[in-house]
This record gives structure tokens, C-alpha cells and sequence, in this order.
């Protein structure tokens, strides 16, 4: 058991395995969506619009005659890529706010408690939808609505191991030689808690790519004729008596995209941080 | 304990006053300012403009408009629509009855069905009943919450023809929406019961409680469930506000004519006065369900409350 590599340990962890293939899967298809997809995602062929999953079209058609399939595909780049900024933008100022009120404490930490406080007064999604209002309705203002809203899980989590941290002997031989208060938390705290926020950044991903699409679909976010999940979600709700294949296909993606990453992200967990497991 | 919630209940007040601050914030800075929203540049004379804007006192200080706005707010005063003209307040409570209706039902559905779940498998924990349980309902959490009201509304709506598809048509349009709200968050509520009542069961009273010859059905429901109900009591009223969150986006899909399909709408006209009055509801309910809850469990739980006086309350 002790001499057990990281890497046959990850492989022998189940959850762990079965994510990465899941993700793996996700990020082959996104990366490679121009040469999978059998079309362009927006070439229209009216004469078949709304065709049923057949030979010609393997999922089917939408509205406009557009190829299913090359839109769920190219869907998948978006969904990927809007998960990974939003959960980067959250996870710096979560980390950040949560490294200051742990490592500073009294009045830092207070404002910043209460501002954690504050953004959790209101459900997310609603505190998004005020921020988009304001903004108006685009893909990037729904990432920086659900970013502005969602760091508050990191920056408790964060204050906690700092202050659990910062009286341990290799920090205050930090502190000792002189080493600045910035250098003391990003150098030395930081890296200490790598771990828990690579775990709560992937098991955060399905939540960001969710509220997004749900964004998308309230008309709020992406925009047609973009093959978000979200925009191909909401115009097939119009269709779902003659075309339901358009209703289910970007469902179905966004429920495997999000699968994979809870699965990873429980499987970090267990391999980063046993005693995270409740 | 009255000291502590005094204190719990001035937090809640200062952050009420943090989100209207938060709130007013982020409705400054809209580019231009509410006249925009109600007077075409293009016809109205600019000096017809700035005269509108002196009126509503759009001139003056950021600060003094929020004074000002709040002690409206304050005496229940949330403006008018600037599409229909309707006072915001009345607007909101003519619907929101419907959206409190789906979120109690939902809640206490999802209650209803998640606790006795949780209990069975944990007291048969490594079955085969308590593996069903849990993988049933982990699948029913990962599936996003709208998308799972299209499926629903496809099956049994359009293809089964049991439910009106969208609006409110009576009770029957409730079904499907309220079945929306409760399936996907059971997994959470069965998995933290579960977890609590094995928990509860390896007590020390519990054991005692068997051991003095109490019939198993008797141990299990009022020693070990009273026990290891008050996190999900607690659970209950933190839940609230996100299913009030949740019903928000569900509503669009449905049509259904509660709150949140008057925010989708307010949103999309950029109706400002009825989106910051619909906020500040929500978020009034939400510090008024923490609060309760945080009261709740210092009531249920000793150890919580003591935990807590010895803390200062924070």
C-alpha cells in the first residue's frame, strides 16, 4: 500500500476513472467539433426542417433545417469553455477574498464574511438575472453575472484552511525570515490548499455550465443562431409536439458533460482529501 | 437563546439593507438613467428631458436618490412599472401567490418523500433497497432542473395528454411543474437523513433505548428520527429560498404565472422598479428563512446553542 503510486491509486479509484473517460470524451469532442460535426452548425436546409433522427441527419433536424448533430457538437465547445472561465473567475476571487480574511482576520475578515453573507442572501440565479439586467443579454454577461455570485463557497472555504494554517510552524518560520504578507499567503498558504480548490473547482463546473445554459435558455445569455444547448433547448420547447429529438439531444449532453465532472470531482476528492468526505 | 436571536435578527436586517445597497448599485450603473427607459431621445426635446429628470430628482447625488429610495421602500412604496404603469407592489402580489404555492407543495412534497427514504436506507443500510435509493436518486440530481420540466412536460403532457401543457388551468396544471421542483434536489435531503440517522443509531442513547426493550419501530422513529431531524429541519428553511430560485426558471417553461415569469418578462422590458422589487422580496425571504433556521436549530439542539452563546453569536 505505501509505495502505491498517485497514478495507480487515481486508476484504481472508480469515480475517479469513470469522470476522466467522461471528461475526456467531452473535451475530444469539443476540441475536434469542426472535423466531427457532419455540417456547419448554422447551414440551413428548409425542405428538411424538423426531420426526425434518419440516415441523412443522425439527430435529427431543428426548425430551420439545421444538422442536430453538428449543433450539439459544436454546443459542447461552448458549454466546456464557458465552465472553465467561469469557474477560474470564481475560484480567484473566492481564493483571494478567502486568503485575506483568513490570513489578516478582524476587520478584513469581517467585511468579507459579510459580503460572503450578502451574496448568499439571494438565491444565485437571481442575483445573476439582476446583473444581466443591467448588462443586457449576452453569453459574456451571464459569465460574469454567475461568476460575481458564486465565489462565496471558495472564499469560506479558503478563510477556514487559512486559519487553520497560519499558526502552523512552517508558516510562522516564514514570517521569521521576513518573507511579506503577500509571499506568506500565495507562496506558502496557497499552495497548501491547491488541493481542496481543485476539487471544488471541478465539482463546481456542472453548476456554472448549468446556470449558463439555463440563462441561455430564458433567452438571457447566448444568442441564436449559436448551437449553446441552452438556444437549441429554448427553440425546441416551441417544437416539442413535432420535433421532441430537439428537446432531448442538448439535454442529454449537458446531463453527461455534468456527470463527468461531479464523478471527477468526487474521485479528486477521495484522492486529494480523504477527509473531505463527510 | 433570546439574546442570540436578537442578535441573528440584526445581522438579517443589515444584510436586507447590504442587498438594497448591492441592488441600487448595480441599478446605477445602467448605462444612461430610468427617463432613457420611458422618453425617446429621439422626439422629446432634451430640455423636456432634464426638466422629467429634475422632477424624479434624477439630478441629484447618487447617496441622496438611495435615501430617498429606501424610505419609499420602507413604507411599501416600490414604484410603478414603467411598461404597464401598475404600482410594483400590487403587481407582485397578484403573483406571487402563485409561485408560493409551487415552492410549499414542491417542499413539502419533497420532504415528505425524501425522509422516509432516507430512513429506510439507512436503516437498511448496504441493502439492495438502500443501493436503489441512492443511485435513484443521484440520477434524478444530476439532471438540470429545466431540463428535466421539458421531458416531464413532453411525457406526460404532450404524449400522454394527462396535464395541461402551459398557464394555469386549475390544479391539474400544477402537477407537472411541482414534480419539476421536487425530484432533482430528493438526493440531496435522502443522502443527508441517510446520513444522519446512521449517525443518530450508533448513539450511545439508542442503544440504551433498545437495550431497556423498546420495540424496534418505537426506536427508530422517536429516538433516532427526532434526533437526527433537526439538520434537515434546519435544511428545510434554508432550502426555501432556492426553490423559490429554482421556480424562477421553471415558471418560463410552464408559463406559469407566478413571480418568476413576471421577472423573465420585467428582465426582458427592462423594467427596472418591478425586477429591484421582485429582488428585494426574494431576498427579504431569503435572510427571513436563515435566520429561522439558524434560530430553529439553536432550539432544537442545545449543543448548537451553546456552541454559539460562547462564539458572541457569530
Amino acid at each position: 500500500m505505501k509505495d502505491a503510486s498517485p497514478l495507480r491509486l487515481a486508476l484504481r479509484n472508480g469515480q475517479f476513472v469513470a469522470g476522466a473517460v467522461i471528461f475526456l470524451s467531452v473535451l475530444l469532442v469539443a476540441a475536434f467539433a469542426d472535423q466531427l460535426a457532419p455540417r456547419a452548425y448554422d447551414a440551413m436546409d428548409l425542405p428538411h426542417r424538423l426531420s426526425p433522427p434518419g440516415p441523412g441527419y443522425p439527430l435529427g433536424t431543428d426548425e430551420f433545417g439545421r444538422c442536430l448533430t453538428s449543433r450539439v457538437i459544436h454546443g459542447a465547445r461552448i458549454a466546456l469553455r464557458v465552465g472553465l472561465i467561469v469557474v477560474t473567475v470564481e475560484s480567484v476571487i473566492g481564493v483571494t477574498l478567502g486568503l485575506v480574511a483568513g490570513y489578516y482576520g478582524g476587520w478584513a475578515d469581517r467585511v468579507i464574511s459579510f459580503a460572503t453573507d450578502v451574496t448568499w442572501s439571494l438565491p444565485p440565479i437571481v442575483l445573476a438575472l439582476a446583473i444581466v439586467t443591467v448588462l443586457g443579454p449576452s453569453l459574456n454577461n451571464v459569465m460574469i453575472a454567475i461568476a460575481a455570485v458564486s465565489w462565496g463557497g471558495y472564499a469560506r472555504l479558503i478563510r477556514a484552511k487559512t486559519q487553520g494554517l497560519k499558526n502552523t510552524p512552517f508558516v510562522e518560520a516564514a514570517q521569521a525570515v521576513g518573507e511579506s504578507n503577500f509571499s506568506v499567503m500565495f507562496r506558502y498558504i496557497l499552495p497548501n490548499t491547491l488541493g481542496v480548490i481543485m476539487v471544488l473547482g471541478t465539482l463546481s463546473l456542472p453548476g456554472a455550465i448549468l446556470s449558463t445554459t439555463a440563462l441561455s435558455f430564458l433567452g438571457l445569455g447566448s444568442q441564436p443562431p449559436s448551437p449553446d444547448w441552452g438556444v437549441i433547448l429554448n427553440r425546441g420547447l416551441r417544437h416539442l409536439h413535432e420535433a421532441p429529438w430537439v428537446s432531448i439531444f442538448p439535454g442529454l449532453g449537458l446531463v453527461w458533460t455534468a456527470l463527468g465532472f461531479n464523478l471527477l470531482g468526487e474521485g479528486l476528492r477521495d484522492l486529494l482529501d480523504p477527509q473531505l468526505k463527510a | 437563546m433570546l439574546d442570540y436571536t436578537v442578535r441573528r435578527l440584526g445581522v438579517g436586517v443589515l444584510t436586507v439593507i447590504a442587498v438594497t445597497v448591492v441592488l441600487f448599485g448595480i441599478m446605477q450603473l445602467m448605462p444612461g438613467d430610468a427617463i432613457r427607459l420611458i422618453a425617446d431621445p429621439d422626439r422629446i426635446p432634451p430640455e423636456r428631458i432634464e426638466e422629467l429628470r429634475r422632477q424624479w430628482g434624477l439630478d441629484r447625488p447618487a447617496h441622496v436618490q438611495y435615501f430617498y429610495w429606501l424610505g419609499n421602500l420602507l413604507q411599501g412604496e416600490l414604484g410603478h412599472s414603467i411598461v404597464t404603469g401598475q404600482e410594483v407592489g400590487v403587481l407582485i402580489a397578484s403573483r406571487l401567490p402563485f409561485t408560493l404555492l409551487l415552492a410549499v407543495t414542491s417542499m413539502a412534497l419533497h420532504y415528505a418523500i425524501a425522509v422516509p427514504l432516507g430512513l429506510v436506507a439507512a436503516v437498511r443500510s448496504g441493502s439492495k433497497l438502500d443501493h436503489g435509493i441512492i443511485v435513484t436518486t443521484t440520477i434524478f440530481w444530476s439532471i438540470p432542473g429545466f431540463w428535466l420540466g421539458i421531458l416531464l412536460m413532453l411525457l406526460l403532457s404532450v404524449h400522454l395528454r394527462w396535464f395541461p401543457i402551459s398557464g394555469y388551468q386549475g390544479l391539474s396544471s400544477m402537477v407537472v411543474p411541482v414534480m419539476t421542483l421536487t425530484l432533482p434536489p430528493l438526493g440531496g435531503t435522502v443522502r443527508l437523513t441517510r446520513a444522519e440517522v446512521l449517525d443518530t443509531i450508533r448513539a450511545s442513547f439508542v442503544l440504551t433505548a433498545h437495550a431497556k426493550g423498546l420495540g424496534r419501530l418505537s426506536v427508530h422513529l422517536r429516538h433516532v428520527l427526532r434526533n437526527a431531524l433537526i439538520p434537515v429541519t434546519v435544511m428545510f428553511f434554508l432550502g426555501l429560498p432556492w426553490v423559490v430560485g429554482g421556480a424562477v426558471i421553471i415558471e418560463n417553461i410552464f408559463a406559469w404565472p407566478g413571480m418568476g415569469r413576471l421577472l423573465w418578462m420585467s428582465i426582458t422590458n427592462q423594467d427596472l422598479p418591478v425586477v429591484q422589487g421582485i429582488m428585494i422580496m426574494i431576498a427579504v425571504l431569503t435572510v427571513v428563512c436563515n435566520v429561522i433556521g439558524d434560530v430553529v436549530s439553536g432550539l432544537l439542539d442545545p449543543r448548537i446553542r451553546i456552541a454559539l452563546e460562547e462564539a458572541g453569536g457569530r
